[in-house]
């Protein structure tokens, strides 16, 4: 696709929008190269739906610019809607109808005559494994089929830039992947994806480029691996058995691996950050190095662990402060509760 | 998720797999269509009302079971004594409680697009290249069949009480016709307050606010001649008298022009004024 090497799909610059009191862009810059996926990772509240919904022409921004391919999103909003696609967080299509009807509709708003329409409609129902579901209300389907049918309503006149905000948020984990298949496929074709996630996995195994977006604001951006090499790529969990031991175990992480230690609440465990920017080893010879110096002291550890560092540590290392405020964790548990 | 398999059918779920090159497929670049019409936008959104009175039958309960009970117990409530016999009664009354169940039943445009709204479908909508009021027109055309179907209703429970227009089949057509056209020009007022107002209750409020002084305050249950001159001079003004009077006069056989061209003045400064604002909020949320 000779867009791919057209440069930018989206420019924003110093976007700002408030509602009553609250800042949900406060001065947003984003550049999103043409043709990936872009990521926007950050905790609820941080403002990623509110920047979706003004590059998506939904909301207009209080100031600040934004140009979609070229096209300024409030001026030229006519420009933009013809290229770009929503698959927002809730009710992306309409529940009361069946799978056939809502994407027949979504066709004959697109200009598509009813036969071309019906037919596209059967189509993308057949890809996206939802033909046996095809005639039934979408309010009956699955959380999977949900965000199924949602991006296949999202694609059916394929766009140059499809929005995803949240995709899978609230789906368990087979649901996940195939929706990170279509993503995929999506992106293959040559559509830019401009995803929003709360996961750094998700926008890791997805995304060529990521911004961490707290605040109403980009607090880092850069490829994935350039965001954990500066995060620390791992996170080494240790359960000790004796808690008395763990002010030894500290030390010894700290002093000798030079990484970040955190006591964790737990009086046994105790987390160390690796694979970071001071050192010259990666995060598995480092983990491994940090086992052999314990034992080396009699520290018994009873449960180890290397993963990911979560959201929580990225914000942690990049802003000082925990990611998830306590209110949007609740918020988010009643949310995957409905 | 069990739900997300094949249904059950006694043969093994089949789960989805998502294959790379059936996406593929589809994804194949088609031409984009040219952009459909305001008509024909407007078309599409009127088959999605259709659509959903189609799966959710019970929402047609406020129109069919509420103008009935309102028939019903005016009639028998001031026939006996504000005319002679409820029968009596019902020749001057049925245009009236027929023009207020409707104008009532338009307030449920706001109320469902309140709704629609909350649930998020608009944003899908929004982001479409389709002329803008397309998806209001479209719903608004839809609620006009419910309004046709409320006016049959009461038509009917009328006929079997006794009531007679003079002005026959025709009469009665031109009637409803006008009604119609009214209820679609106020229905803008709602979708107006549905999209300013937060939940659905405050738009029911607000339009119970409206609608009750609007739709008793008029011409509708007794003749304004005995009412004291200050609520003369409101009820004279009052767009729902100028509608009923024209209502009135075609189902009689007669027409009353002066009548007919207020609530037409009225009608075109709903659209002209409300559809403005409406379409103001709705491209500025």
């Amino acid at each position: 696709m000779s867009r791919r090497a057209t440069g930018l799909a989206i420019e924003a610059a110093g976007l700002t929008r408030s509602f009553g009191e609250t800042h949900a862009l406060a001065g947003l810059d984003l550049a999103v190269p043409a043709g990936a996926v872009y990521g926007l990772l950050g905790p609820n509240g941080a403002g990623k739906t509110t920047a979706v919904r003004v590059l998506a022409t939904l909301l207009r921004p209080d100031g600040g610019q934004a140009r979609v391919f070229g096209h300024d999103v409030v001026t030229e909003a006519d420009a933009v809607r013809a290229r770009v696609s929503l698959t927002g967080q809730y009710a992306s299509v309409d529940e009361d109808l069946t799978g056939t009807e809502n994407l027949i509709l979504l066709g004959r708003l697109l200009g598509l005559r009813k036969p071309a329409a019906q037919q596209r409609a059967e189509q993308l129902l057949a890809a996206f494994g939802l033909t046996d579901a095809a005639g039934r209300q979408v309010k009956k389907y699955s959380g999977g089929m949900r965000r199924r049918i949602d991006i296949a309503a999202s694609i059916l006149s394929t766009p140059d830039l499809l929005f995803l905000d949240e995709p899978t948020t609230g789906l368990d984990p087979r649901s996940r992947n195939q929706v990170w298949e279509i993503v995929r496929a999506v992106v293959a074709h040559g559509t830019t994806v401009l995803l929003t996630t709360q996961y750094l996995d998700e926008a890791d195994k997805l995304a060529s480029r990521i911004a961490v977006v707290d605040h109403g604001r980009v607090i880092a951006e850069g490829t994935p691996g350039e965001l954990k090499s500066s995060v620390g790529s791992g996170t080494v969990h240790l359960r000790l058995r004796d808690a008395a031991q763990r002010p030894e175990a500290e030390r010894l992480l700290g002093t000798t691996l030079g990484v970040p230690v955190q006591l964790e609440p737990d009086p046994v465990a105790i987390t160390a950050r690796v694979g970071g920017d001071g050192s010259d080893l990666d995060a598995s010879a480092q983990a491994a190095r940090a086992l052999g110096e314990l034992s080396r002291a009699g520290i018994v550890v009873d449960d180890f662990s290397l993963g990911q560092p979560s959201l929580d540590e990225v914000f942690l290392a990049l802003t000082d402060h925990p990611a998830v405020p306590a209110e949007a964790e609740r918020d988010d548990a009643l949310e995957a509760a409905r | 998720m069990s739900s997300d398999t094949a249904t059950s059918t006694g043969r093994a779920p089949t789960v989805y797999v998502p294959s790379t090159e059936a996406l593929a497929t589809v994804l194949a670049p088609g031409k984009r269509p040219p952009r459909p019409s305001a008509l024909a936008a407007s078309l599409a959104f009127s088959w999605r009302a259709l659509l959903k009175i189609k799966h959710v039958p019970e929402q047609l309960f406020d129109v069919t079971a509420f103008p009935i009970i309102m028939v019903l117990m005016f009639t028998y409530l001031f026939g006996g004594a504000l005319a002679d016999s409820p029968r009596d009664y019902l020749q001057f009354f049925l245009p009236g409680i027929m023009v207020t169940s409707v104008v009532m039943i338009t307030m449920y445009t706001g109320v469902g697009l309140n709704t629609d709204i909350e649930k998020g479908v608009f944003d899908r909508f929004r982001t479409l290249p389709v002329w803008r009021p397309a998806a209001l027109v479209g719903m608004i055309v839809g609620d006009v069949l419910r309004y046709v179907l409320a006016a049959v209703v009461i038509l009917s429970v009328g006929l079997v009480l006794g009531f007679r227009p003079d002005g026959g089949v025709l009469g009665v057509l031109a009637g409803i016709g006008l009604l119609v056209i009214f209820s679609f020009a106020f229905s803008w007022v709602w979708t107006f307050f549905g999209l300013v107002l937060r939940s659905e209750k405050s738009v029911m409020g607000v339009s119970m606010m409206v609608l009750f002084p609007l739709t008793f305050l008029s011409n509708v249950f007794v003749d304004p001649s005995t009412m004291p001159g200050w609520l003369q001079a409101f009820v004279k003004a009052n767009p729902i008298t100028h509608l009923v009077s024209s209502v009135r006069a075609a189902m009689g056989g007669t027409t009353d022009a002066s009548s007919m061209a207020w609530m037409v003045a009225w009608s075109a400064l709903f659209i002209v004024v409300f559809g403005t604002l409406t379409m103001y909020r709705y491209n500025r949320r």
